[in-house]
């Protein structure tokens, strides 16, 4: 199997690079710069995945802050209650903490992937303003139910059993391997059968429909997929600052996320993935600011409505732009 | 047993009947003609065939089965395919995307195949990418193949809509209007395009069309309907001599006026 051999080999150098590019950040840089970037990374899964909705799929989702904290809470409480028997039956610390940060962050993944396939069957048949009210709606309702869950800690937050609070396994590694691997998995989706269709979703849902499209099946499993990456990065912003607290998943954070990807250009994933850097950067550059920096982000987007309103790379991807139109349609990237 | 049946068919909206009582049966292997004036009810009787509306009463049957009420996308999958009267196509997809979209019962690999782009998913995208190029040739359109679909000519794009509805492998095509906007020329070539595909692949077609010429040169039936009713069906030369049809199109027939 050489082709199995060679994906191997791709993906074992990929993670020796993001490994070793981490080490040289850990030991060259301040701990400002490291969590600028780490957000950059988490940024990264965000808008990736919120693409797919928004851009790919053409929906419209204004509360993914909500499938975020879903996937923080889950994998913050899943560690917590996994870390002990884990640590008992491995008695490596540091394999024991990967296994346990792993395992949480995908429990994260499919209560949040869970939570948007529960959300999008009712919801997917209404389209636009609709279909954003309902978003927004569910990502308040989380929010208060977190705000209210005594056991999550309610308001004041979620800090596990540790009075030093959860365990801050993000490491710059695991961001990057993670962000590594969800993009990925989204080029492979938008670049299928399964991709073509969201995209012609987006384009005309009635053609889509009469050509056979299964437009609602399609739309959740979007929608779900969506929601679970948006729960790998809750889990790894949880594990960031040793605790989740609900006003980390307000309203606005879910606003930050489509800043990001219309600054970038909806439908593109490498456009998505400069938007993601570019608002965790911007964000800190105007801390200075405090509230103002919300007025900024509104004339930014003012600007690039504008002057460009397709966003940086429109619906392309960096690779159509850096090569010529190919003359026979090759089949577009392998994993 | 006819291909597709339809019994009765009632459409309304609010005030207006759209579809009256509407009954026809088209023949496997037939090309039908649907025409009437603006206004008559053709699109409307598309979009009921095809699930887009679900009629107030009647019934669809098609090879023999119930369809009414049906999803489009299911109604599709048995074999219904349709062009659009508005071109319908997806804009910012490729000429060849735009038809593979239409191939998903060539595409039997999962999700999880495509996500870790396994054989069996790069089998089918190779399976798909080649239909969709033969059907492009047969549609005059494989040099285009990889520019934006909204980027072509409008007769192109009519013919992307024919070559996607294809894909289907469909047993029924519905062609809403597809010589408008088309000049004589190319409106000849759509006449030879479309009784090829009825030889070669075996279709049953169903034309609604306003350009007589095409009209008359393709279809074997005709069937004729205003204001949501049937007014006539026959062959070519029966409904241009038929007073209903006249009456319909022109206006009141001079000697009932003058009566």
């Amino acid at each position: 199997m050489t082709r199995a051999a060679l994906r191997t080999a791709v993906a074992c150098a990929v993670l020796a690079v993001i490994y070793l590019l981490g080490m040289a950040l850990e030991a060259g840089l301040t701990d400002y710069v490291q969590r600028i970037a780490l957000l950059a990374g988490i940024n990264v899964i965000l808008a990736v995945g919120l693409n797919l909705i928004n851009g790919t799929t053409g929906q419209f989702s204004i509360g993914h802050a909500g499938f975020m904290a879903v996937g923080a809470y889950g994998a913050a409480f899943v560690g917590v209650q996994i870390a002990p028997a884990l640590h008992a039956a491995i008695h490596v610390d540091a394999l024991a903490n990967a296994l346990t940060f792993n395992v949480a962050l995908v429990a994260g993944a499919i209560l949040a992937g869970f939570c948007g396939f529960l959300v999008g069957i009712p919801s997917l048949r209404l389209r636009g303003d609709y279909l954003a009210v309902v978003t927004l709606g569910f990502g308040e309702i989380i929010r208060i139910l977190f705000n209210n869950a005594k056991f999550l800690g309610a308001a004041t937050g979620y800090f596990g059993n540790d009075p030093s609070g959860l365990p801050t396994y993000t490491s710059f590694f695991w961001v990057y391997a993670w962000a590594a691997l969800i993009v990925v998995l989204v080029h492979n989706l938008t670049f299928s059968q399964t991709g073509r269709s969201l995209i012609a979703i987006r384009e005309d849902e009635i053609a889509a429909e009469a050509m056979a499209t299964p437009t609602t099946r399609l739309k959740v499993i979007a929608f779900a997929f969506s929601a679970a990456t948006a729960g790998i990065a809750g889990g790894l912003f949880a594990h960031m600052q040793a605790g989740v607290r609900p006003e980390d998943f307000r309203f606005e954070k879910s606003i930050d996320m489509i800043v990001m990807i219309i600054v970038g250009g909806l439908g593109s994933i490498s456009g998505a993935i400069l938007g993601g850097i570019f608002v965790a950067v911007t964000l800190e550059l105007m801390r200075d600011l405090q509230q103002y920096r919300l007025v900024l982000y509104a004339v930014l987007l003012v600007v690039i409505m504008l002057v460009r309103p397709q966003g940086l790379l429109g619906t392309r991807e960096l690779h159509h732009l850096l090569r010529k139109r190919p003359k026979s349609g090759k089949a577009t990237g392998a994993a | 047993m006819s291909l597709l049946e339809l019994d009765s068919v009632d459409k309304i909206f609010g005030g207006l009947h759209a579809v009256r009582g509407v009954s026809l049966k088209i023949e496997a292997g037939s090309i039908f003609g649907l025409i009437g004036p603006n206004g008559a009810g053709k699109t409307t009787l598309f979009n009921v065939i095809t699930g887009v509306y679900t009629p107030e009463h009647g019934s669809i049957r098609f090879e023999g089965k119930p369809i009414t009420g049906l999803r489009p996308a299911e109604i599709a999958a048995r074999g219904v395919a349709r062009t659009f009267q508005n071109i319908r196509i997806f804009k910012t997809m490729t000429v060849e995307e735009n038809v593979m979209v239409a191939g998903h019962h060539l595409h039997t690999a999962s999700l999880f195949d495509a996500l870790v782009r396994s054989r069996r998913y790069e089998r089918d995208e190779r399976a798909l990418r080649e239909r969709a190029r033969e059907l492009l040739k047969i549609l005059a359109l494989e040099d285009l193949a990889q520019e934006a679909a909204g980027s072509l000519p409008y007769g192109s794009q009519r013919r992307l809509e024919i070559a996607r509805a294809l894909m289907l492998s469909p047993k029924l095509l519905l062609l809403d209007e597809p010589a408008a906007g088309m000049n004589s020329q190319e409106a000849r070539a759509l006449n030879e395009q479309i009784r090829f595909l009825r030889k070669e692949l075996g279709l049953t077609v169903v034309l609604v069309e306003h350009n007589m010429a095409v009209v008359m040169n393709v279809c074997e039936t005709i069937h004729v309907v205003d204001h949501g009713e049937t007014i006539a069906e026959g062959a070519p030369a029966a409904i241009r001599a038929d007073a209903g049809v006249l009456a319909a199109y022109l206006g009141e027939a001079p000697e009932e006026a003058l009566s």
